[in-house]
This record gives C-alpha cells, sequence and structure tokens, in this order.
C-alpha cells in the first residue's frame, strides 16, 4: 500500500501535529520504508485468527463505585502552562 | 564498594561495614566524577538521596531496616517521581515535575531504598540506541565510541560503569534485555501484567513493563520481589501471589530442558555473538539440562506486527500532550489548532513524531483492518508459537540482539534500527518474561544470553540465570572505564 503526501498530510491533521513541505517529504520517505516493513504481514494467512488485544487475554476488573480521590487540583495545575482561578488558559475559541 | 553486588552491599550495610550515607555519598562521587563523559543521568538528587540514606540508618540503628533498606538505586525518567522532574527524555517534559509518584518508586521508597536520579532514555522509550534522547546520547562504558543500548540506555550504562548498583527500566520491546546485554549486566522483563504500570509514562500499553537492571539474577531477585504485585490502580496488573524470588535461586538444573529457537540462529546473526551464545549452552549442558531446537515460525512477523501495534498504541497514549495541563507549550499560539500543532511539533522529536504519524495512520479509515486488525491477528499467532514452544521445553534461549553494541551513528535509518530488536520484540507481543544475562565477548563488547519462560516463570528465569553466573564470571567483568574512577 503506497504511501503518499496527502496520507501524512491527513495523519498530521488528526494527530495535530505541524510539518512543513519540508518535513512533509522526508516524513513520506521515512513512513514508506517502515509501513513496505510492514507489509511483510499481508504475506500471511491469518483467516479465522482471533485478533489479540491482551497478552493474558484478561477482561476488566469491576470495582465499588466509591469516591477515592481527594481534590488535588492546585497541585496538578502546578506543572500547567497558563492557568488562572483554577481554569486552564488557551487562546480564545469562541468571540 | 562500587565492585560490590547489590546482594553484597545489603550484607555489607547489614553487618555495619559502611553506611547507607557513606555507600550513598560514595556513588555520588562516583556520578560527578564519570557522568559528564557517559551522560547517564538526566537528573542526580543528591540532596533528597542524602537525606534518605540518613533514615535508612537511622532505621537500621532502630532495628526496622528492610532487606534493601539504604540501597542506592537510579530510576530511568519514564517513572513518575513526586517533586523530581520526570521528563521522559523529551523536550515535550522538560519542565515536567511529576505531582504524584508510580507505584513501583512508591515500592521501592517503602522498602528503604534510595534514588539517586533519574536516568537517560530514548524520547518516550523509542528507540535501540539511547540517540534519540533530548538530553543527547549516553555512552557505552565498555567502548565510548558505541552505543549503550535502548531504550534504558542510561540505567544500562550507570550499572555497567559503577555509578550505581542497580536501576530500573522498563521494555516495550527490548529495552531492558537489549542494553543490557549491550553494556554487560543482568536486565529483567516480567511478564505483563507482574508489575504495577501506574505512575510510568506510558508508549505502548499492551506492551509496556517494568523491571530491574543490576549485576547479577540474584539482584534482580531482590528487586522483583520489591515492585512486583497487584495493584489496583493499574487495571492491567495482575492479581497474582508475588512468591520470594531469592528462595528458589538456589534450585539445581539438572533435567532442565532448555530449547534453541532455530530462527534466533539465523542470518544476521554476530558470528561471535553466535559462538559466545553457544559456549553458554555448553555450560547449561554441564549443569545437567538438556538442549534441544525448537521453532517460533512466526518470528520474523515480530517486527512488522510490532511497528503496527506500538505506534498505534502510542499516538493515542501521546494524543495527551497538547500544550495545555501540563509539558511544553509553544510561543504566541495564535489560536487553539496553533497551540496544540505547534506544542507537539517543537515538544516532539523527529522518532516520536514518526511513530505518532505511523499510529494515526494505520489507525485511521480505510487502512485500520489492513494493518492493525491484521498486526493483532499475527500477534496472537506469535504468542501461540512460545505457547507451543513451551509444551515441549522449560525455558528458551538465544542471543538478546544479532550484534554487540554497535557505533554511535552508525543507523541512520529508522527500520534497520527496528531490525536490531528481531530477538526481543516478540516476547513483548507475547507477554512473557525474559532475561538478557552477560555470556562473554565479541569484538571486545558484551553479548547477553537471552533467557525466555512462560508466562509468570520469573522465579525459574532467575534460577536459570542464577545458577549459569554461579559457573561462570562474564557477569563480574567491568570495563576499564569503572576502574577509572575507583
Amino acid at each position: 500500500m503506497a504511501l503518499e503526501e496527502s496520507h501524512v498530510r491527513r495523519a498530521a491533521h488528526l494527530a495535530r501535529l505541524a510539518v512543513s513541505d519540508d518535513q512533509a517529504s522526508g516524513f513520506v520517505d521515512d513512513l514508506s520504508r517502515i509501513l513496505d516493513m510492514v507489509d511483510q504481514l499481508q504475506s500471511l494467512d491469518t483467516e479465522g485468527v482471533t485478533p489479540l488485544a491482551h497478552p493474558l487475554d484478561a477482561t476488566q476488573r469491576l470495582r465499588a463505585d466509591e469516591v477515592t480521590e481527594t481534590n488535588q487540583r492546585d497541585t496538578f495545575q502546578r506543572c500547567a502552562p497558563a492557568v488562572e482561578n483554577g481554569l486552564y488558559l488557551v487562546p480564545r475559541v469562541v468571540e | 564498594m562500587y565492585e560490590k553486588t547489590l546482594t553484597q552491599l545489603a550484607a555489607a550495610l547489614k553487618s555495619g561495614e559502611f553506611s547507607s550515607r557513606e555507600l550513598t555519598a560514595h556513588y555520588l562521587q562516583r556520578i560527578e566524577k564519570a557522568d559528564g563523559q557517559l551522560n547517564s543521568f538526566i537528573s542526580v538528587t543528591a540532596e533528597q538521596a542524602l537525606q534518605q540514606a540518613e533514615i535508612a540508618d537511622k532505621a537500621r540503628a532502630a532495628g526496622n531496616a528492610g532487606r534493601l533498606a539504604g540501597i542506592p538505586l537510579a530510576l530511568k525518567d519514564i517513572f513518575c517521581t513526586q517533586g523530581v522532574k520526570t521528563s521522559c527524555g523529551s523536550k515535550m517534559l522538560d519542565n515536567f515535575i511529576a505531582p504524584y509518584s508510580a507505584t513501583v518508586v512508591e515500592k521501592l521508597n517503602a522498602a528503604g531504598t534510595i534514588s539517586l536520579g533519574k536516568t537517560n532514555m530514548d524520547e518516550f522509550a523509542m528507540g535501540s540506541s539511547n540517540e534519540n534522547s533530548y538530553y543527547g546520547p549516553v555512552k557505552n562504558p565498555w567502548d565510548l565510541t558505541a552505543v549503550p543500548g535502548g531504550s534504558s540506555g542510561g540505567s544500562a550504562a550507570a550499572v555497567a560503569a559503577g555509578l550505581v548498583p542497580a536501576a530500573m527500566g522498563t521494555d516495550t520491546g527490548g529495552s531492558i534485555r537489549q542494553p543490557a546485554a549491550f553494556c554487560g549486566i543482568t536486565g529483567l522483563k516480567p511478564t505483563y501484567g507482574r508489575v504495577s504500570r501506574f505512575g510510568i509514562i506510558a508508549y505502548a500499553s499492551s506492551l509496556d513493563q517494568a523491571g530491574p537492571m543490576a549485576r547479577s539474577a540474584e539482584d534482580c531477585a531482590h528487586l522483583l520481589g520489591v515492585i512486583a504485585g497487584h495493584d489496583g490502580r493499574d487495571s492491567t496488573s495482575v492479581a497474582r501471589g508475588v512468591p520470594d524470588y531469592v528462595e528458589g535461586l538456589n534450585a539445581p538444573l539438572s533435567g532442565l530442558k532448555i530449547g534453541l529457537p532455530k530462527e534466533y540462529f539465523g542470518d544476521g546473526l554476530d558470528p561471535e555473538v553466535e559462538k559466545a551464545v553457544r559456549e553458554a549452552v555448553k555450560v547449561y549442558e554441564s549443569l545437567g539440562a538438556t538442549v534441544r531446537e525448537v521453532s517460533l515460525p512466526h518470528t520474523h512477523y515480530a517486527i512488522p506486527a510490532y511497528y503496527v501495534i506500538a505506534p498505534a498504541e502510542a499516538s493515542s497514549n501521546l494524543s495527551r500532550y497538547d500544550g495545555v495541563r501540563f509539558g511544553y507549550r509553544c510561543d504566541n499560539p495564535s489560536d487553539l489548532i496553533d497551540l496544540y500543532t505547534r506544542s507537539r511539533a517543537e515538544g516532539f522529536g523527529e522518532e516520536v513524531k514518526r511513530r505518532i504519524l505511523i499510529g494515526t495512520h494505520t489507525l485511521s479509515e480505510g487502512f485500520f483492518d489492513a494493518y492493525y486488525t491484521k498486526a493483532q491477528q499475527v500477534r496472537r499467532l506469535i504468542r501461540q508459537d512460545f505457547l507451543d514452544a513451551f509444551e515441549d521445553v522449560d525455558v528458551l534461549m538465544g542471543p538478546a540482539s544479532p550484534t554487540p553494541a554497535f557505533d554511535l551513528g552508525a543507523k541512520k535509518d529508522p527500520v534497520s534500527m527496528y531490525l536490531q530488536d528481531i530477538y526481543t520484540i516478540a516476547v513483548n507481543l507475547a507477554g512473557i518474561p525474559g532475561i538478557s544475562v552477560p555470556a562473554g565477548f565479541a569484538g571486545g563488547r558484551p553479548v547477553g544470553l537471552q533467557i525466555l519462560g512462560t508466562h509468570f516463570a520469573e522465579a525459574q528465569l532467575l534460577n536459570v540465570a542464577h545458577q549459569f553466573q554461579q559457573a561462570t564470571d562474564w557477569h563480574l567483568q567491568r570495563p576499564a572505564f569503572a576502574e577509572e574512577y575507583a
């Protein structure tokens, strides 16, 4: 499956990653080589094989629906780039 | 002091040969003198370490010291450590002071061990040479022109150079075992779910696992006993009792059935590495083990499957770095999209971007089934290979890496770097444990023997590795670099 620059552009948009025109062609080269290697998978017959998401085939455990964590907003916001009155600041979204 | 293994240091602290404060100061001094050349630490927390050492000494004087109290360690900079910078080797987290500690860190603190600092690593644990760190490459103490391996390269180099007796690493595709092999130390990747991932910065959550890196299997047994166990804060950690890993170390190996996967001795294997590994297997035969060839027929599909699954999980995990809640933010963003896209473009390095883009692409509409579903199907076949092999043999043995440590700058093409992990990566896909132990040298650089067991066979792996280390002294050999700072 050949990779085109439009694929890289789409992935960069979905991943919210700024990619310049120069970088895009470099990524097309690198990612094409990686995907060529990955394409070896296509030669294997996996008809009827159940996909494996977790090495131990575990299922999610449930716990009681109880409040266990205390409010640590101030602690957690200390490592934020910009906060005010307990809120995270970002550029204006709604005019 | 630095010549001693962790086990010997614990005995010396217990007998009062020296105090934890003296021991801690000794290692801090070695780091200060030698690490300018190695670059194995990102942060050294000298003041906290000395304070912790005094607490350990007081506990010992009061008769309250546990088995490892007062032992200095280092943590790969992927373990969140409350109040300490936790960078994950990335510019993105260069300003991140962790507000809480990983379960592994809490358990080590509770055992009374002392953290000397945070070790260098490939950015977000993505790499096999430690050349992808924002903080610069780490050098291999056996040869300063060689890489230490990755991604836990700082941990491996620091232990090999005698800057710390042991360190914690993480392993997603070989990141404990390969650097352990390259630096001539012992490194254990436990079964997926054996050690809590809580507070370990996520790369690929169905593959990541933490483990000890030290001088000997005995040292690793002591440390695994501390860090293993169920944790309600990690939904994938397994509720299963933790055996005494030290107790079983001396069990005899007579009757042990060893399998040599023929795919691990094929094209691309350095002849000197092969020779060292085959010599090691002969040592096991002399200890009463029997050896037979086995096959893991899907071995060559492991790297392709990994490079779908790991980047897919990474692209999701790394979406949290948005420049809003923590980590790097670009200057003067014009709007919210500019803030996201530029913070991420400026904060992440090249390899991380490649994996985010690959993962996003393979998960996107039109490609998901061909890549992701297919890779997960192949993952099941790879796991089945191991389960089938363990029907016939107790453990598998082979090289940890096809070559000894390569030169810094030698592998510029990402795919050629990925192919280095041919013998380690399938183990993570299958979720089984593996250990690398020193088994000689190739061209003056260390060779690692990899031993694999079935799920939760850590005690057996440590026993098998320990018996080898009772019969050989490869694990006690030191690079000349370590002696220069004696």
